[in-house]
C-alpha cells in the first residue's frame, strides 16, 4: 500500500528538469496535492486499511463477541449503540460484520493466491517456452473460459464438498484461465520487445534475461489483474457462501450474514442491507485502487 | 469453405475437452459412489450385494477408462445420465428447467444491450463532461455491486415498501421484471465497459479526424465511423456474456424463488448430485460454443480484413 | 488579402500536472494559389497549428488567444456546424499516416463519396461516379476497381492518394498536408508530392504543408517558414531562406539536413588483411502462413544470394526500401538468424554455425545498435545497468571495474557523468541512442551494425549522433555495418554502399562512385527521390 502515497507514482508529469533527487518538501507538498486532487482514492485506500485491520484484529474496531445475542434486543433498526442494527437473536451487526471479514478475506486471498500462482506460471510457462507447449496449455485455458466461472467453480465444490476453503479454491481455479492468458500475452509481449533482444545480442543468457527483463515487466498487469481479482473473489465467495455453500452457521461470514437476514427481508431490511453494503464498498474500493495501478503500472510501458 | 470447417472442428473439440474435465472434476476429485451409498442407505449399513448392485445400475462397475469411454460415448448420443436424486434423465431434467430461464435470460439480456450500448454510446458522445463521468462511473459501480444483495434490495424497495411487483414466484411478466433487471445489471455494465473502451479508442483514431476534416456532423462521425469499428471487439465478449447470463440466473433464481435451470444446479451442487452438475455444465459449454460460432460467421460482414487473413 | 491569415495564435495543451504551451503567438499568410511550407522537429508546433486553422485540435487542447481568418472571414469562436461548412468544402487536408486515416470497415470510394454528400456536392445516384473520377484524378489507376476495394487492400502510396482524392473532391481554396509522405518510402514519396503539386498547379488551390524534411520544403514551397518550441524563427521566399538564413535555428536545420548540405563522400578505406567481416551468397527464406485450401508452405525470400566484405575501420551501408532485405541482411551477419544457405565469416572464421558458449563469444566482437532508442532500453533499467549489462552477461571485471567502465563508456559517447543513475524515460531520444551506443561498445567489439540508427531521431539530433559514431571510429579504428533506407544520411558516413531490392544486392562501390554514376536504374530512381535536389543553391557552391 506505501506505493500508492509515494507522491513520484502518483504524478504524471513529464521527467524533471536535470536536478537530482527530490527534497522532502517538495514531496510533502505533492502529497498534500494527491490528497486534495483524488478524494476517491483517499476514500478507498481507508477502506481497504480498514478492512484488513478488521480482518487481523477484529477487537479494535468491535471489542464485543459475534455470536453474543441479546434477546432483549432483537431485531433492533440502526441506530445509536448497533450502527448496523442488531439481528432476529438480538446479535450486533456491526460486531458481525467486523469479526466476519476475518473469514472472508482468508478465503478471497486464497482464491487469489491459487489463481495468481497457477495461472502465471501456466501463462509464463506458455509464453516463454512457446511452440507446442504455447499450444497446449491454451488450448485447455481456452476451455476454461468457455465455462462460466460460477459454473466452474460450482462443479468443483460439488466435488470437494462445502466449506470456507473449498469454496476458496474453487473460486481461484475458476479465474484460472483469466490469469494465465494475461501472463501469457503479457510474457510474449515483453520477450519480443527490442531491448529483449538487445540484452541477447549482448550475450545476456536467456534465464537472466528471464528474470531480469520478461518478470519485473510483465508482472505489472498481472498485479493490476490480482487485485481487480481481489474485488470479484470477494463477490465470488460471497455469492457461494449465500448459496450456502461456505462456513456454517453460527460463523459470521459476509455472504451468509446476507443470506440469514433475508428470512426478515420484509420487516428488518438491515440484517440484509449492511452486510451487503460492506461488501459493496469493499469492491468499489479494491475496484477503485487496481484502476489507479493500471494507471501508475501502465505509464512504464 | 474451409474456414467455418476449421471453426467447427475446434467447437467440437472444445466441447470433448469440456466433458473430459468435467468428468475429471465431478468423478475423479469426488467420490459419487459413497455420495450414492449415503442417499440410498440412509445412514443405515449397506451389504455387500446392496453395494455392487448400486454400481452396478449407475456404471461405477467397470474400470474409470470404460466409465469415461462409455459415458462419452453416450453423450454424444444425447444421453448424458441419470440424476442421483430423482432417477430422471439429465436431458430431461434440463429441458424442462430451460423455458423459465430463458425468460429472464432474454429479458435480461435485452435489458443489458439497451442499457449498456446506451450508457456507453451517450458517455462517449457527450460533451459535457460531468454527465460523461458519471455515466462511466456506473458501470464500475454495478459490477462492485453482490447481484444477490441487489435483487434482495430491490425486493425490500419494490415490494414491501412500495408493493409495485411480486417478490418471489414466476407468474406473470410483472414477476419478469424485477428478477430481469438483477441479472442485467452485471451483464450491462460488462457491455458498457467494453464498449465505452472501444469507442473510445476508435474516436482516437486518425480515420476519425479524417472524417471530422471532411465536415462529416458528430452522430455521423459517431454511428457511422466510430461504432462501425468499435462493434468488432464488443462482439468478441458475446459469448462471455451469455455464460455471463446462464451463470447469474444460478443466484437470481435463488433469490427469487423462481424455477429454473439456476434453481436445480443449486440443488444439483447440494446435493452433490454429480450427473446432472455436470449436465449443466456441458449445456453451458454448449451455449459458449455455439454463441461464438454464430459470432465468428458474423465477424467477416462487419469487419471486411476477416475475410482476407487466414484464421489464426 | 491574403486566402489564410493566422495572427498571435496561441494554443494551449492541458497536461497532468498542468499545461504545456504549443503555440505562443503564430502569425501567418498564406495567398491564394501559394505553397507555403512550415518546417520544424518534434514538438516545434507545427502540427498544432495545421489542426488549429482547421479547427481540429486534439481534445487537450484549447485556443488561448489569437485569430485564424479564412477569406478574411474568422473561423475561431465559430460553432462546430458553421465550421463544417468549412472544412472538406473550403479547406482539405492530406493527413499523416495513410495507414490508418482511412475507415478500416468502408470501402474506398464510400469514403471519398461521402464528403460529395456531406456538403451536397452530388447526390446519392451521382456521388459513385463522381468518387472514381476524383479518384482517377488523384492517379488511381482502375479507379473503379479501387472504388470497391476497402483500404487494407490498397498500398500505402495508393491510400494516401485516396485520401489526396478526398481532400481535393470539394476543389477546396487551401490544402492542409500534414507530413503527408514521411511514412511512405522515398521513391513512392516522390511520386505522390509530384501529382500532389500537378494537381495543386491545376486547381490553383493554396498548399500549406507541414513537413520535418527541410529538403522537401526546398524542393516544393514558394515560402518557408521555419518553426522551433511555439513560435515562427524565420520565414521568407524559399531560396532567400536556404541561401541566406538570418536565424541561428535555420542554419543548424540547414547544415543538418542530409539532403541540402553538400558534403563530400569518403574516400573508400584502403583494405589490408583479414576482412573484419564477410558474408558469401548469403540467402534467408521466411515460411508463409499456409495459403487457404493449400498445404504447400510457399516461401519468401527475403535475402536472396548477398555477399559483401567489411574491411577493419570501415564503414559500409546497406540501403534499400521497406522489405529490401537489409535489416535481415543485418541479423544474418550477427547470427541473430540463421541464413537458408551461405556463410558468414567474422575475422576470417567461418561462424556460420557456431552454437551455445561460440555463438555467446561472437557478442564480443560484433555488436548491434537498433534503430528505435526508444524501445531497445528496459524501461525498469537505470542507465548504469543497460550499459554495464554486457560486462555482467561475460563476468567482466569486478562491480568497481565495472563501474569504472561505466563511467568511461558514458564519457566517450559524450553524456554526462549525472546520466548513470537515470531512467531511459527521462532521457531525449538522442540521449538514449547515444546510451544504445555505450551499450555497444562495453565489450570492445571490432565491428558494429547500426540499424537505421538515426532514423527515429530529429534531423539535428541525426547530425550529432552521427558524428559520434564517425569520431568513434576514427579513434578506434571501428568498423560499421550502417542499415538505412536514407541515401542523404549513408552520403555522409559511407565509405561504402549497397543498394539493394527485393533481397538482391544490386550493386556495391565507393560511395562517391554510386552517387555520381550509378549503374543501375534502380539506383538512379533511388537518387532521384532524395528530397532537397530540386534547389539551386543547395547544388552549387
Amino acid at each position: 500500500m506505501t506505493d500508492l502515497l509515494d507522491p513520484r507514482a502518483t504524478t504524471a508529469q513529464p521527467a524533471p528538469p536535470p536536478t537530482s533527487g527530490t527534497s522532502p518538501g517538495t514531496g510533502r507538498a505533492r502529497l498534500g496535492r494527491f490528497l486534495r486532487r483524488r478524494p476517491g482514492l483517499v476514500v478507498s485506500v481507508l477502506v481497504i486499511v480498514f478492512v484488513l485491520v478488521s480482518a487481523v484484529f477484529p477487537a479494535v474496531f468491535a471489542p464485543g463477541d459475534p455470536n453474543l445475542a441479546i434477546p432483549r434486543q432483537r431485531s433492533l433498526p440502526p441506530g445509536p449503540g448497533h450502527w448496523f442494527g442488531t439481528d432476529y437473536l438480538g446479535r450486533d451487526m456491526w460486531t458481525r460484520v467486523v469479526h466476519g471479514t476475518s473469514l472472508s478475506l482468508q478465503a478471497t486471498l486464497t482464491a487469489v493466491a491459487v489463481a495468481l500462482v497457477v495461472g502465471g506460471l501456466i501463462g509464463l510457462l506458455a509464453g516463454f517456452v512457446g511452440g507446442w507447449v504455447d499450444e497446449v496449455l491454451m488450448r485447455v485455458v481456452d476451455v476454461l473460459l468457455a465455462i462460466p466461472p460460477i459454473l466452474l467453480a460450482l462443479a468443483l465444490i460439488a466435488a470437494l464438498g462445502f466449506g470456507t476453503t473449498n469454496v476458496a479454491i474453487a473460486v481461484g481455479i475458476a479465474s484460472v484461465a483469466q490469469f494465465a492468458r494475461v501472463m501469457r500475452a503479457e510474457t510474449l509481449r515483453v520477450r519480443g520487445t527490442v531491448y529483449v533482444e538487445a540484452a541477447r545480442a549482448v550475450g545476456t543468457r536467456w534465464w537472466v534475461s528471464l528474470g531480469r527483463h520478461v518478470l519485473p515487466n510483465a508482472a505489472g498487469p498481472v498485479l493490476v489483474l490480482a487485485v481487480l481479482e481481489f474485488g470479484l473473489a470477494i463477490l465470488a465467495v460471497s455469492s457461494l457462501s449465500f448459496l450456502g455453500y461456505g462456513a456454517p452457521p453460527p460463523a459470521p461470514e459476509w455472504g451468509s450474514l446476507v443470506a440469514e437476514g433475508r428470512n426478515y427481508l420484509a420487516t428488518s431490511w438491515w440484517m440484509c442491507a449492511m452486510p451487503g453494503l460492506t461488501i459493496a464498498a469493499t469492491v468499489l474500493s479494491v475496484n477503485r485502487v487496481s484502476k489507479a495501478l493500471d494507471g501508475e503500472w501502465g505509464r512504464d510501458r | 469453405m474451409i474456414y467455418p470447417a476449421r471453426r467447427l472442428g475446434f467447437a467440437v473439440l472444445v466441447l470433448w475437452a469440456a466433458y473430459t474435465v468435467s468428468f475429471a472434476v465431478l468423478f475423479l476429485l469426488s467420490d459419487p459412489v459413497a455420495t450414492l451409498v449415503a442417499r440410498a442407505s440412509d445412514g443405515a449399513s449397506v451389504t455387500p450385494a446392496d453395494l455392487a448392485a448400486l454400481k452396478a445400475r449407475y456404471g461405477f462397475d467397470q474400470p474409470l477408462v470404460v466409465q469415461y469411454l462409455e459415458r462419452l460415448g453416450a453423450a454424444v448420443r444425447g444421453d448424458l445420465g441419470t440424476s442421483f436424486v430423482s432417477g430422471q434423465p439429465v436431458g430431461a431434467t434440463i429441458a424442462d428447467a430451460l423455458p423459465p430461464t430463458l425468460q429472464i435470460a432474454t429479458a435480461g439480456l435485452v435489458l443489458a444491450v439497451v442499457f449498456g450500448a446506451g450508457v456507453a454510446l451517450v458517455a462517449t458522445y457527450t460533451r459535457h463532461r460531468w454527465l460523461a463521468q458519471t455515466l462511466m462511473g456506473l458501470p464500475s459501480l454495478a459490477v462492485s455491486l453482490p447481484v444477490f444483495w441487489v435483487g434482495l434490495m430491490l425486493v425490500q424497495l419494490f415490494s414491501f415498501q412500495l408493493g409495485w411487483l411480486p417478490a418471489v414466484g414466476a407468474r406473470g411478466p410483472e414477476a419478469l421484471i424485477l428478477p430481469a433487471v438483477t441479472l442485467a445489471l452485471p451483464t450491462g455494465a460488462l457491455i458498457a465497459q467494453v464498449l465505452v473502451k472501444s469507442m473510445s479508442t476508435a474516436l482516437a483514431e486518425p480515420y476519425v479526424t479524417t472524417a471530422r476534416a471532411k465536415g462529416v456532423g458528430p452522430v455521423a462521425v459517431h454511428l457511422r465511423h466510430a461504432l462501425g469499428n468499435a462493434a468488432i471487439p464488443a462482439l468478441t465478449v458475446l459469448g462471455y456474456v451469455a455464460g455471463n447470463l446462464l451463470a447469474g440466473t444460478v443466484v437470481v433464481e435463488t433469490v427469487f424463488t423462481r424455477p429454473g435451470l439456476g434453481r436445480i444446479t443449486v440443488e444439483a451442487v447440494a446435493d452433490q448430485d454429480v450427473p446432472l452438475v455436470q449436465g449443466v455444465v456441458l449445456f453451458a459449454a454448449v451455449v459458449f460454443v455455439v454463441v461464438n460460432l454464430v459470432v465468428d460467421l458474423i465477424y467477416p460482414l462487419l469487419d471486411p480484413r476477416v475475410t482476407q487473413a487466414v484464421p489464426a | 488579402m491574403s486566402l489564410l491569415s493566422v495572427t498571435d495564435l496561441q494554443v494551449d495543451y492541458r497536461v497532468a500536472g498542468g499545461t504545456v504551451e504549443a503555440l505562443r503567438g503564430v502569425d501567418l499568410e498564406v495567398a491564394a494559389g501559394e505553397v507555403v511550407a512550415v518546417v520544424g522537429e518534434s514538438g516545434s508546433g507545427k502540427s498544432t497549428l495545421a489542426q488549429a486553422v482547421i479547427g481540429l485540435l486534439a481534445g487537450n487542447g484549447a485556443v488561448r488567444a489569437g485569430s485564424v481568418a479564412l477569406d478574411g472571414e474568422e473561423l475561431l469562436g465559430r460553432s462546430e456546424k458553421a465550421l463544417r461548412a468549412v472544412r472538406g468544402a473550403r479547406i482539405g487536408l492530406v493527413p499523416q499516416d495513410p495507414g490508418v486515416s482511412l475507415n478500416p470497415v468502408q470501402k474506398v470510394g464510400r469514403q471519398v463519396a461521402e464528403v460529395l454528400r456531406v456538403h451536397a456536392l452530388a447526390d446519392r445516384r451521382s456521388a459513385p461516379a463522381r468518387a472514381v473520377e476524383l479518384l482517377e484524378r488523384a492517379g488511381i489507376p482502375d479507379a473503379a476497381v479501387r472504388a470497391g476495394q476497402y483500404p487494407h487492400e490498397l498500398s500505402g502510396g495508393l491510400r494516401q492518394r485516396a485520401l489526396i482524392a478526398v481532400a481535393i473532391a470539394a476543389s477546396p481554396a487551401l490544402l492542409i498536408a500534414d507530413e503527408p509522405t514521411s511514412a511512405l518510402d522515398a521513391t513512392v514519396a516522390r511520386q505522390i508530392l509530384d501529382h500532389l503539386e500537378d494537381l495543386r498547379a491545376a486547381t490553383g488551390s493554396a498548399l500549406l504543408l507541414v513537413t520535418h524534411d527541410l529538403g522537401v520544403a526546398a524542393d516544393r514551397a514558394d515560402r518557408i517558414v521555419v518553426m522551433s518550441q511555439g513560435r515562427i524563427v524565420e520565414q521568407g521566399p524559399t531560396a532567400e531562406i536556404l541561401e541566406r538564413p538570418t536565424h541561428p535555428y535555420t542554419r543548424e536545420l540547414l547544415a543538418a539536413a542530409p539532403g541540402l548540405a553538400d558534403v563530400d563522400a569518403l574516400p573508400p578505406v584502403a583494405a589490408s588483411g583479414t576482412p573484419i567481416a564477410e558474408v558469401r551468397d548469403l540467402v534467408k527464406d521466411f515460411p508463409l502462413a499456409r495459403a487457404r485450401g493449400s498445404w504447400r508452405r510457399e516461401h519468401l525470400r527475403a535475402v536472396d544470394g548477398v555477399s559483401f566484405t567489411i574491411a577493419r575501420g570501415e564503414t559500409l551501408a546497406l540501403v534499400g526500401e521497406s522489405g529490401s532485405g537489409k535489416s535481415t541482411t543485418a541479423r544474418l551477419l550477427l547470427r541473430l538468424a540463421d541464413p537458408t544457405s551461405g556463410q558468414v565469416f567474422l575475422d576470417g572464421e567461418d561462424v556460420t554455425t557456431v552454437r551455445g558458449a561460440a555463438w555467446r563469444d561472437l557478442r564480443r566482437r560484433a555488436q548491434l545498435v537498433y534503430q528505435n532508442p526508444y524501445a531497445s532500453l528496459d524501461p525498469r533499467f537505470a542507465v548504469r545497468e543497460v550499459i554495464t549489462e554486457p560486462l555482467r552477461a561475460f563476468g567482466v571485471g569486478t562491480r568497481e571495474e565495472q563501474a569504472t567502465r561505466a563511467a568511461e563508456l558514458v564519457d566517450r559517447v559524450a553524456l554526462p557523468a549525472a546520466m548513470l543513475d537515470r531512467k531511459p524515460v527521462e532521457l531525449s531520444g538522442g540521449q538514449r541512442q547515444r546510451v544504445a551506443i555505450a551499450r555497444a561498445l562495453a565489450l570492445s567489439p571490432d565491428l558494429v551494425v547500426c540499424d537505421e540508427p538515426v532514423s527515429a531521431l530529429d534531423v539535428s539530433v541525426q547530425a550529432q549522433v552521427l558524428d559520434l559514431l564517425h569520431e568513434l571510429q576514427e579513434r578506434d579504428g571501428l568498423a560499421y555495418l550502417f542499415i538505412s533506407h536514407d541515401l542523404a544520411v549513408v552520403r555522409r558516413v559511407a565509405h561504402r554502399v549497397g543498394v539493394m531490392q527485393g533481397g538482391k544486392l544490386l550493386e556495391l562501390r565507393p560511395t562517391g562512385e554510386l552517387f555520381d554514376a550509378p549503374h543501375h536504374e534502380y539506383t538512379r530512381t533511388l537518387l532521384g527521390a532524395i528530397a532537397g535536389q530540386r534547389v539551386p543553391a543547395a547544388r552549387e557552391h
